[in-house]
C-alpha cells in the first residue's frame, strides 16, 4: 500500500510529523515503512502555460516555435520539438531558472537562431511515472487538462509536492490497506481524531429498487451484496486532483467512474464495482457458483473457463463479473455508458484467492478480498463512490441501497483483565494507563471493579479476536522498548546435548582435527544422480517436489556421495586436486511411489579423499592417498566411538565402486552383523565421467553408531611384567586376506597375545606373481608374572603350525 | 731423598709444560697416562719411595700429592677447555634455517554455518536449553495448520512452499519442532528448547536469498513465562553472541505462531551503532523474529493457555554467518569451493 503523505492528512492532522517522522513513527509501531519517496523528483520553477500560437521554426523542420502565456507580462517565446504541441493547450512550461529533474537547469537559450525562453515539458521531464498515465498523455508534451490556472506552480496542480510511503504490511494488518485505516493507525499513535469522508448522498424520489435487484444464492462465497443505481453519467476525465491522488498509490487514472471506484476502495478499503445498468439483464443481481461450462470473457477481452468453485455475479442468466476478481466486457463501462449499477459486497476470501489464482490475476481488489473487507464499510463506501459520481460524473443517484445480507458478523467482545496483560507482559501498567491506549484506538470498553476490561473491537479491526492480540496492541502502544529485561524465574534446568548431538560434534572436531574440510551440500538434486551407487540406496524411490525449480534440483538425496564427487570436480575445474571433504547430513529415503507417510531421514557421514596426502614440502615428498587412508579415517570414528571391535571389513563389488578397492562396513549389532556403509575406490569409469583422479570415499549410516557407541573407558593398569616380542615373515597365495590371518593368529595365541602388528608386505618376482610375503610382530605378555623363553617358542610354533596349516603359509628364514 | 724431591719438581715442570702445548683431547689423555698413568712418570718416581726412611716417606708423598694435584688441574681445566669448544662446534654444525616452513598438524575446518550454528547451541546450552531436532520433510499438520496456519491463512503467501503432496512438504521453518517438542513433552513444564535445523522455501537464488537454508529456533514454556523474560533472554544471547557491549530493539510484527510478535534488531557490532556499511547506516541489524507463542498453538502442543504461558524466537544462520564473517554472497556456503572451507579453520572466538 503506497500512502499519499498528503492524502491521509485530509484524514488526520499530520502537523508535526514530516513523512519521515510519520515513516519512522509508524514503523515503531509495528507497520512497517519501507520507503518514503518524494513525488518531486527535483522539480522546481515549472508552471502553467497556454500556447497562444505555434509556427513552424524558419531553419528546423522538426520545431516549433511558440509563445506562451505563463501568467507573466508578456507570452515567452518557447523552441518545442514535440509534434504534439498545438496553440490552445495548457502545458507545464519549465521557465528560465526552473530545475527538472537530474538538476537539469533551464536557461535562455538559442535554438537553430531562435531564442527559446524556456521549455514545454513532457509528463517524463517532469519526473512522472509514465506508466501512470494515460496513453495520450505518454507522447510528446504533457497536455493538461482544462480548468487550470494559468502561472500556477505544476507541483500543485498535479499533486507533486507530496510524499509517498510506501507500507509493507504483514498479512494481518489488512485494516491499513485503506486510507482510513492508515488514518486510525496514525490516530492510536499521535492520539489524533480521524476525520471521515463526506458520503451525504442527496435525496431524490426514485427508487433503485425499481431499477435493481439483488439476490445472493452462495450464501457461503457472499455475505453481504449492496447496490445502487445512479442514472444519467457522463463518461469523462475525473478531476486532477484526484488524478493526482490515484497516481500517487500507483494507479492509472482511466475515467471518472472507474477512477472513483478505485479512489473510495483506496479511501475505505472496499473494491466497489461499475456495471453499465443498461446491459444487466432488468437489472437483476444473482450471486452464485459458476456452472459446469460456464464462460465468461473478462474486461481484458480473455475468454475464461468457469470452475464449479468460481464465485460469478450474474444477471439471472449469465455470468458478468467474476466476484472480487474481474468484471465481464459484456457490463463493462464504457464513454457510452448512462446508467450506472455500483456494487459493493462482502465476498469470501479463500473464494476470490482461488479465482484468482486459477486465472492469474490478482487486482488491487481481489487482495482486499483475500485478506477481508470490513463489514461495517460496505455501505458507506458505496454511498461515498454514488456522491462523487452524482458530483464528478454528474450522475442522479436513485433513493436507496438495494442489498441483501447473507449472515452479518457478530459483534466481537473480548475481555482482558489488567492483571493478565501485566503478567503477560512484565509491565506494572495503571488502569488509567491501559484506558488510554484502547481509547487512542478507538476501542470502546467497559471497566470491571476487579480490573477486567470488556472491550468492542470495531470491525475494521479483523485480526485481533482474543485477549493476548489485546494485549500486543497494548504493548505496541505502550512501546516495546519500555517492557523491562528480566529473567526467566523458577529452578534452572540443565543444558545438554544428546548423544546423537554429541557424536556429531566429535565427528566434525576429529575430522577437521585430521585435515577435512566440512561441507553442506543441497538436499535436492538431479534425478540421475540418485541412481549413483544403487548400494547406498537400497530399494528407495526418489521423492519428487511436485514443482521443482529445475530438474537439477528436483528430488531429494537419497545419498551424500553423488553430490561430494559433484564438489570435487567443482574444485577440480578450480585447478584444487587435493581434496579432504566430508559432509554428515540427511539422506531421504521411502518404498512408496507416491509418499503416504514421511519418508525416514537417515543421517549419514560421507568422506572424500582425492589427490596427494599432504603436499610437498621442502622436508617431505607429496604421496598420493589410498584405500587404507580412507578407511583409516573409520577406524579412528571406530576407536573415538569405542566400537572398533564391532566393526569389520568385507571386500564387496557395490556398483559404482572399484570391484578390487572397496569394503562393506559391516557393524556387529544386537540384531547380528548389518552392514551400515561401504569404503573404497570410486570405478575408474565414473571418475572418469567426473573428470578425476582416484578418488577415495565412504559413506556410512549414523544411526547404528549412536546405539552402539559406548563411551565409557575401562582402564587396565599398566603391565608390570615385561613383554615378548616375536617377529613372523610368511608367504600366501596372494588372494589370501591378511585379516583372516590376523585373526587366526589371535585365536591361536589366545590371552597371552598382547598385539599383533603388520609391519610390511612384500610382493616381488622373487616370490613370483601369486605370492606375497607378509611380516606381522607378534608382543606376548602376561599379566601376573614373566613368560619364559621356553612357553613363549612353544605358543608361536603354534601359531606358525597354524598359519601353515591354514593359509599353505610358507615360514620366509 | 732430595733427589726425589728434585725428580718429583722437575716432573712438574717438564709435565706443566708439555701441557701447556697441548692442543687436542687425545694428546691430553696420552699426556695424563704418561705422567699420572698406572705406569706413568710420577708413579715411577714414587715407587722409589720404598727405599726411604718412615721420616721422609710422608714428605715425599706430600710433594708427590702436591705434583698429582698440580698437574691434574691443569689436564681438568685443559679438558673442559677442550670440552666447551667440542660442545660450540657441534652447536656450531647442527644449526638449522628456522625461518623454513614446519611440517604443521593436519588442519580442516568445520563448514562456517555449522561453526555459527554450534556457537549458537552453546550460549543457549550453556543457558540451560536442550537441543531438538525434526524431520525435514513435514507434514502440512505441523509445518503451518498446528502454527495457526490454516490452509487458506494469507499469511502462507509469505513463504511458498516445496510440496511433495498435498499433505507433505520441505519444512519452511523449524517451527514444527516446537510442536513436536510440546506433543513430546505430554504437558509438562518448563520447556526450554533450541531447534536447529535445514528449512527450504522457494526463493530464485542470488547473493542473498537461498532456496535451503538453516534456522535455530527457541522455545520456552512455564508456568509464568512473560514478554519481559523474553527481552531478557535474547539480550543476554545477543550479548554473548555480538560482545557484552551489544543492544537490542524490538519492533512490532506479525507472525501466525506467536502474539505479541516483534522483530529484533540487535545493535550493529562492526560500528557500535554509529552506522556503516554493514548495517546500512542505521545501526541496527535485523537478525531475530520472536513473540510470545500464540494460545492457539500452545493448545495445539497440548497445553492450557490459561495455566502457562510461552516465548519463542527463530534466526536465520546464514544472516549470522554473511554478517559475522563479512561474506558477500550466500551462494557460497553451498557451492563449498575448498578455497572458501578453508578460511573458517580458526576456533570459536
Amino acid at each position: 500500500m503506497n500512502v499519499s503523505y498528503k492524502w491521509l492528512n485530509e484524514y488526520i492532522d499530520l502537523n508535526g510529523y514530516t513523512g519521515e517522522a510519520l515513516a519512522e513513527l509508524m514503523t515503531s509501531g509495528g507497520i512497517e515503512i519501507d520507503v518514503v519517496e518524494s513525488r518531486n523528483k527535483g522539480v522546481s520553477g515549472v508552471v502553467v502555460g497556454r500556447v497562444v500560437t505555434r509556427e513552424k521554426h524558419p531553419d528546423a523542420d522538426k520545431l516549433s516555435v511558440c509563445t506562451v502565456d505563463v501568467g507573466g507580462s508578456e507570452p515567452l517565446q518557447i523552441v518545442c520539438g514535440a509534434k504534439n504541441v498545438a496553440a490552445g493547450q495548457l502545458v507545464p512550461v519549465a521557465t528560465v531558472g526552473a530545475k527538472l529533474p537530474g538538476d537539469f537547469a533551464i536557461k535562455r537559450a538559442k535554438l537553430r537562431g531562435v531564442e527559446s525562453q524556456g521549455m514545454i515539458c513532457s509528463a517524463k521531464e517532469i519526473g512522472l511515472n509514465e506508466k501512470l498515465l494515460p496513453k495520450e498523455q505518454q507522447e510528446g508534451i504533457l497536455v493538461l487538462p482544462e480548468g487550470m490556472t494559468v502561472g500556477q506552480s505544476i507541483l500543485d496542480v498535479l499533486g507533486i509536492d507530496d510524499e509517498v510511503l510506501e507500507l509493507d504490511l504483514t498479512p494481518n494488518r489488512s485494516d491499513c490497506l485503506s486510507m482510513l485505516g492508515v488514518a486510525y493507525e496514525v490516530g492510536a499513535l499521535t492520539g489524533r481524531e480521524v476525520k471521515l469522508p463526506d458520503n451525504q448522498v442527496s435525496d431524490t424520489t426514485e427508487l433503485a429498487s425499481e431499477h435493481l435487484s439483488v439476490q445472493i444464492e452462495a450464501v457461503e462465497q457472499c455475505s453481504h451484496y449492496a447496490a445502487r443505481y445512479i442514472k444519467g453519467v457522463v463518461i469523462g476525465p475525473s478531476p486532477q486532483w484526484m488524478q493526482n491522488r490515484l497516481m500517487a498509490a500507483g494507479i492509472r487514472p482511466i475515467s471518472n467512474v472507474v477512477d472513483i471506484t478505485n479512489f473510495v476502495m483506496l479511501e475505505y478499503g472496499q473494491p466497489l464495482h461499475a456495471f453499465d445498468a443498461d446491459k444487466v439483464n432488468h437489472g437483476r443481481i444473482v450471486v452464485r457458483l459458476a456452472r459446469e461450462g460456464e464462460v465468461i470473457v473478462t474486461l481484458d477481452d480473455q475468454e475464461r473457463k468457469l470452475e464449479p468453485h468460481t464465485l460469478v455475479i450474474t444477471d439471472g442468466e449469465k455470468p458478468i463479473a467474476l466476484a472480487g476478481v474481474m468484471g465481464g466486457a459484456n457490463s463493462e463501462v464504457n464513454e457510452s455508458t448512462v446508467n450506472i449499477l455500483l456494487e459493493s459486497a462482502r465476498f469470501d476470501g479463500g473464494t476470490v484467492r482461488k479465482t484468482s489464482r486459477q486465472i492469474g490475476l490478482r487486482s488491487e481488489s481481489s487482495i482486499r478480498f483475500e485478506k477481508g473487507v470490513d463489514p461495517a464499510r460496505v455501505v458507506p463506501a458505496l454511498d461515498r463512490a454514488a456522491a462523487l459520481i452524482a458530483k464528478y460524473a454528474d450522475g442522479l443517484v436513485l433513493e436507496g441501497v438495494v442489498q441483501e445480507v447473507a449472515s452479518a458478523p457478530e459483534e466481537k467482545e473480548i475481555y482482558v483483565s489488567l492483571d493478565k496483560i501485566n503478567r503477560y507482559l512484565g509491565t506494572e501498567l495503571s488502569k488509567l494507563e491501559v484506558q488510554t491506549l484502547f481509547g487512542r484506538l478507538q476501542f470502546s470498553f467497559e471497566l470491571s471493579l476487579d480490573g477486567v476490561f470488556k472491550v468492542q473491537v470495531p470491525s475494521r479491526r479483523g485480526d485481533i479476536t482474543r485477549d493476548v492480540d489485546l494485549i500486543e496492541e497494548v504493548a505496541r502502544l505502550y512501546g516495546y522498548d519500555n517492557i523491562p529485561t528480566t529473567p526467566i524465574e523458577g529452578a534452572a534446568t540443565p543444558g545438554a546435548l544428546t548423544k546423537p548431538q554429541a557424536i556429531r560434534r566429535e565427528l566434525r572436531k576429529r575430522l577437521t582435527d585430521a585435515g577435512l574440510n566440512e561441507v553442506i551440500s543441497y538436499s535436492f538434486t538431479h534425478p540421475d544422480r540418485t541412481r549413483l551407487f544403487p548400494a547406498l540406496n537400497g530399494s528407495v524411490v526418489p521423492i519428487r517436489l511436485s514443482l521443482p525449480m529445475s530438474e537439477d534440483r528436483s528430488v531429494l538425496r537419497t545419498s551424500l556421495l553423488p553430490q561430494l564427487l559433484e564438489t570435487a570436480t567443482y574444485n577440480r575445474n578450480r585447478k584444487i586436486e587435493d581434496l579432504s571433504l566430508f559432509e554428515i547430513g540427511s539422506v531421504f529415503h521411502t518404498e512408496e511411489t507416491e509418499l503416504t507417510r514421511l519418508p525416514q531421514e537417515k543421517h549419514r557421514l560421507a568422506v572424500l579423499l582425492t589427490g596427494s596426502r599432504t603436499s610437498t614440502q621442502w622436508n617431505r615428498k607429496s604421496s598420493p592417498v589410498d584405500f587404507y587412508d580412507v578407511k583409516g579415517v573409520l577406524e579412528t570414528v571406530g576407536e573415538v566411538l569405542g566400537i572398533s571391535g564391532l566393526i569389520s571389513y568385507v571386500a564387496a563389488q557395490p556398483e559404482d565402486m572399484h570391484p578390487g578397492r572397496t569394503a562393506a562396513i559391516v557393524l556387529e549389532t544386537e540384531r547380528g552383523p548389518e552392514t551400515i556403509g561401504y569404503v573404497g575406490q570410486v570405478h575408474p569409469a565414473l571418475q572418469l565421467e567426473h573428470d578425476l583422479q582416484d578418488v577415495y570415499v565412504l559413506e556410512i549410516e549414523l544411526a547404528p553408531l549412536y546405539d552402539a557407541a559406548n563411551f565409557d573407558i575401562a582402564y587396565k593398569s599398566l603391565p608390570r611384567y615385561p613383554a615378548m616380542q616375536r617377529d613372523i615373515a610368511v608367504v600366501l597365495n596372494r588372494e589370501i586376506e591378511v585379516g583372516k590371518v590376523i585373526d587366526a593368529v589371535r585365536e591361536t595365541a589366545g590371552e597371552l597375545l598382547e598385539s599383533v602388528n603388520v609391519f610390511d608386505i612384500y610382493t616381488g618376482e622373487k616370490l613370483g606373481a601369486e605370492k606375497k610375503s607378509v611380516a606381522l610382530s607378534l608382543v606376548y605378555r602376561h599379566d601376573a608374572r614373566t613368560l619364559t623363553d621356553e612357553e613363549v617358542t612353544e605358543l608361536h610354533g603354534r601359531v606358525v603350525a597354524k598359519l601353515e596349516q591354514s593359509f599353505a603359509a610358507e615360514l620366509r628364514k | 731423598m732430595d733427589e726425589m724431591k728434585e725428580r718429583l719438581e722437575a716432573l712438574r715442570t717438564e709435565a706443566l709444560n708439555e701441557l701447556e702445548l697441548v692442543g687436542d683431547p687425545q694428546k691430553l689423555n696420552d699426556l695424563r697416562v704418561k705422567y699420572l698413568g698406572k705406569k706413568g712418570a710420577l708413579t715411577e718416581i714414587l715407587r722409589g719411595m720404598g727405599a726411604l726412611s718412615a721420616e721422609e716417606r710422608p714428605v715425599i708423598g706430600q710433594v708427590g700429592n702436591e705434583v698429582r694435584a698440580a698437574i691434574e688441574a691443569v689436564i681438568e681445566e685443559k679438558q673442559s677447555v677442550f670440552q666447551q669448544a667440542e660442545t660450540e662446534n657441534r652447536l656450531r654444525a647442527e644449526t638449522i634455517d628456522v625461518t623454513l616452513p614446519g611440517s604443521k598438524l593436519p588442519a580442516g575446518a568445520v563448514h562456517p554455518l555449522n561453526k555459527v550454528a554450534q556457537e549458537i547451541e552453546d550460549i543457549f546450552v550453556g543457558l540451560g536449553y536442550t537441543i531438538a531436532e525434526g524431520p525435514e520433510v513435514e507434514t502440512d499438520y505441523f509445518n503451518f495448520e498446528a502454527l495457526n496456519l490454516p490452509k487458506d491463512h494469507p499469511a502462507r503467501d509469505m513463504q511458498d512452499s516445496f510440496y511433495i503432496t498435498d499433505d507433505i512438504l520441505m519444512r519452511t521453518q523449524t517451527s514444527p519442532v516446537q510442536i513436536r517438542t510440546m506433543k513430546a513433552m505430554n504437558g509438562k513444564t518448563p520447556v526450554k528448547v533450541i531447534c536447529p535445523g535445514k528449512v527450504y522455501r522457494r526463493d530464485d537464488d542470488d547473493a542473498t536469498h537461498s532456496f535451503q537454508f538453516n534456522q535455530i529456533e527457541g522455545l520456552v514454556i512455564g508456568p509464568n513465562i512473560r514478554m519481559s523474560d523474553l527481552k531478557g533472554t535474547l539480550l543476554q544471547f545477543a550479548q554473548l553472541m555480538f560482545g557484552k557491549q551489544a543492544q537490542i530493539r524490538l519492533r512490532p510484527s506479525f507472525f501466525p505462531f506467536t502474539e505479541p510478535s516483534a522483530e529484533v534488531d540487535i545493535s550493529c557490532a562492526q560500528c557500535g551503532g554509529e552506522g556503516c556499511r554493514m548495517c546500512k547506516h542505521t545501526g541496527w541489524l535485523e537478525i531475530l523474529g520472536c513473540g510470545m507463542v500464540h494460545p492457539r498453538v500452545l493448545e495445539m502442543g497440548g497445553y492450557d493457555p490459561n495455566e502457562v504461558s510461552g516465548f519463542a524466537f527463530g534466526m536465520g544462520v546464514e544472516r549470522i554467518a554473511l554478517l559475522k564473517y563479512g561474506i558477500d554472497d550466500i551462494r557460497h556456503f553451498y557451492t563449498n569451493d575448498a578455497r572458501f572451507l578453508g578460511q573458517f579453520v580458526r576456533m570459536q572466538g
